[in-house]
């Protein structure tokens, strides 16, 4: 049967870029990867807060092949957002201080430093009702599934009308029933 | 130039809504001579409007002005602000329709004779029986092209078609195919044949599938007799001193009311709207809503018992290429009280796109146990069953005590508790699924949950005597004899089978009955 490619069609140095957030570089209005394969601007929300947010999202649907970049694809309408809204703002960034404060409390770190993946997602649970998690939750299923550049990733091949359909590129061609 | 009618003309047949139902009436009433207007509150698209894209489509054309839900079903937890899956746009949800065209059988017209008492259910049976429908369904089937119908042969098995027909095979089911399709497997009526583009429930790109929007409206508006009013959303139905509708009142695409007359109104603005209309229409002769003496307007709202199962295997299976819903098996659409439920259901092939599965899958999860399913994407099958679920009194669509709409009209709350029926179908359903796949080596299966209501039906039933329903066996109202139902509120009960072709020929039936009362000077 056809495959669908699933390799990451990037440079080796965006290659380089998976990893926790705890790893991206934090500046003033900025977040970058460490190895500089990208980055973000920042200019409402507290690059501190985009960080953790990052976080948070790949705990939420945490896809291991997918680089942070995808998360932080799917969050970064929410700077400009926040600057025309200002309770969403303030919902995003009470709700990074909360976590932080929960987290201290129980770890003695902020979010991004806990570096068991079961112990932060002991903690979303604890946090799992709140309008916060709720937001987040709602917005990244729209945000990280539907942005076009993961779908290889998962074999999902999008549009097809503009190839022709699947009538020659494998609508029956399982190999194995 | 498109025909255009006078607000004034008081005989024109006005057809709210132009969905399979009421776009398929105000066709087929233009065909044979009477002059038609349909107002349609969303406005009109073309093929070349549609994309490939699920949440594009979804937000383009969709109803998405607010509704809200209550009862035990879970939708009213999933989705509160989305009782029902219903496209506001010339055509309606015939553009996102999968095209999956099944007859009701013979029983399930007869549900009251034929299930007898069920304990909470409102059963009746229909006022017609199959004998009645035969030759509309076949009138139906041959101007929608339905597969396996009139020589046209079965689209071609896809992928995910493949899987289930392996599973029914292993667990003995003997009436398994790629289903009978209003979707051309070849070039017919001037549409193409379908290039497996799986895209059907965004509108398909080819035309191959049917739908009112270019199926049905165009040959309407060839004759000179049909104008197609978009942007029109009609907010009441007026009456006369003797009580019978004379014009209806819709705000335009800036807001304005206008009045357009009528000697006959058609309501077809799909299950939940169409009772809120006539709800919204209460006057001084009509004071709980126009043509509600039997209080039975809104009530009985059916939504069909469904569920999905998906499957993951260890091997890929690419469900999403092709048609999306050619494939079914039928066996358990029989009436068996044995398994522990009366009435029966279908096992559909179902396939839906990475952003749609990620929505509906588990609706709220999140966590490995979710994304890990996700992984497993490009393996997975996926099928829907879709099952005769009980008309119950108190499941009902009804005016909202406060919210009103932006046209100042109050909006809709949908109230639906699962009947034990219902419960017991979907658990044995599940179960079937799950061992069909079981059958061809599944690693893991999920029993998804409901999805906003695609079949939305009952809420102006059908019935033999006026005081256990609103509309009489021609769809037309048991006190006001110009007013007619024509979409899928008009059932009585609601079968197992995906119900649209049933629309269809209701529909083509109330068209030649309309027309010959026209003809006698009746109406
Ligand atoms: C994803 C999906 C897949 C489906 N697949 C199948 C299938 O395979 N087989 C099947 O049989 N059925 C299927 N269905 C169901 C099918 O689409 C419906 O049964 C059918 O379209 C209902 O026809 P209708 O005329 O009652 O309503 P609709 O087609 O929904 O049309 C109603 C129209 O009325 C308009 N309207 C409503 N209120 C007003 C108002 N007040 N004023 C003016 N206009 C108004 C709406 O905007 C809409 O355009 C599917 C539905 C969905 C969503
Ligand atoms: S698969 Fe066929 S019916 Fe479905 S959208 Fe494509 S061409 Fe149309």
């Amino acid at each position: 049967m056809r495959l669908v490619d699933k390799r990451t069609r990037l440079s080796r140095r965006d290659f380089l870029a998976t990893g926790g957030a705890a790893a991206l570089v934090v500046g003033t209005g900025s977040l970058a990867a460490p190895s500089g394969a990208w980055s973000m601007e920042v200019t409402t929300l507290q690059p501190a807060t985009m960080r953790t947010l990052i976080q948070v999202s790949r705990d939420i649907y945490p896809h291991d092949r997918l680089a942070d970049h995808a998360y932080a694809t799917a969050l970064a309408p929410y700077d400009a957002a926040s600057a025309e809204d200002v309770s969403l703002k303030q919902l995003l960034e009470s709700g990074v201080t909360d976590l932080n404060a929960k987290t201290k409390a129980a770890h003695g770190v902020e979010y991004v430093q806990v570096g068991w993946e079961g112990q932060r997602v002991a903690l979303l649970q604890s946090v799992e009702t709140t309008e916060f998690f709720q937001k987040l939750r709602g917005d990244l299923l729209s945000g990280l599934y539907n942005n076009q550049a993961i779908w290889p990733k998962f074999g999902y091949e999008g549009a097809s009308a503009d190839k022709g359909g699947y009538l020659e590129r494998g609508f029956d061609d399982i190999d194995w029933v | 130039m498109a025909t255009q009618f006078d607000k004034d003309d008081a005989s024109l047949a006005v057809v709210v809504g132009s969905g399979a139902g009421g776009g398929t009436l105000a066709t087929a009433l233009a065909q044979a001579g009477i002059k038609t207007v349909v107002l349609e509150a969303g406005p009109r698209y073309e093929i070349e409007d549609f994309v490939n894209d699920e949440w594009e489509m979804f937000n383009k054309i969709s109803w998405l002005d607010k509704r809200t839900t209550s009862g035990s079903w879970q939708v009213a937890r999933d989705f509160p602000n989305l009782p029902a899956w219903i496209v506001k746009a010339v055509g309606g949800t015939s553009i996102h329709w999968a095209g999956a065209s099944l007859r009701m059988q013979d029983h399930e017209l007869k549900a009251a004779s034929t299930y007898g008492d069920v304990k909470g259910a409102n059963l009746l049976d229909w006022p017609i029986t199959l004998a009645d429908l035969e030759p509309y369904y076949a009138k139906a089937e041959a101007r929608m092209g339905v597969t396996r119908t009139n020589d046209i042969p079965g689209l071609p098995g896809n992928n995910n078609f493949k899987v289930l027909k392996a599973g029914a095979d292993k667990l003995g089911y003997k009436k398994c195919h790629s289903g009978r399709m209003a979707v051309n497997s070849q070039p017919r009526d001037g549409r193409n044949a379908c290039q497996q583009i799986g895209f059907c429930l965004q509108g398909c790109k080819m035309g191959a599938k049917w739908s009112t929007l270019y199926a049905e409206i165009p040959k309407g508006e060839a004759t000179g007799n049909l104008e197609v009013r978009p942007d029109a959303q009609v907010l009441t139905i007026e009456h006369d001193a003797q009580g019978k509708v004379s014009a209806v009142v819709y705000a335009d695409k800036s807001g304005q009311l206008q009045r357009q007359k009528a000697r006959i109104v058609a309501v077809a603005g799909n299950s939940i709207e169409s009772p809120r209309l006539l709800l919204n229409s209460s006057s001084s002769t009509f004071p709980d809503g126009l043509a509600n003496s039997s209080g039975q307007v809104g009530r009985n709202y059916m939504r069909h018992m469904t569920g999905s199962v998906y499957a993951i295997f260890e091997r890929p299976v690419h469900m999403y290429r092709g048609t999306t819903m050619a494939g079914i098996v039928t066996d358990e659409s029989v009436n068996a009280p044995n398994r522990g439920f009366v009435g029966g259901y279908e096992m559909e092939t179902v396939a839906l796109g990475l952003p749609f599965l990620a929505a509906f899958l588990q609706p709220g999860a999140w966590g490995r146990d979710f994304t890990s399913a996700m992984d497993s994407y490009d393996h997975m099958a996926g099928m829907w069953l879709v099952g005769e679920d009980m008309p119950q009194e108190s499941n009902k669509v009804s005016l909202h005590a406060s919210e009103k709409d932006k046209h100042g009209m109050a909006i809709p709350n949908v109230h639906y508790d699962d009947h034990a029926n219902d419960l017991a179908m979907r658990a044995h359903a599940y179960e079937r699924g799950r061992a069909l796949y079981d059958a061809v080596g599944a690693v893991r299966t999920f029993p998804t949950p409901p999805y906003p209501s695609t079949h939305n039906l009952g809420t102006n039933r059908m019935s033999e005597k006026s005081d256990d329903g609103v509309v009489n066996k021609w769809g037309q109202a048991h006190d006001v004899e110009n007013l007619f139902v024509s979409d899928g509120s008009q059932f009585t009960t609601g079968g197992a089978e995906n119900p649209t072709l049933t629309i269809v020929a209701l529909a083509l039936r109330q068209a030649d009955y309309i027309r010959d009362q026209m003809a006698k000077g009746a109406l």
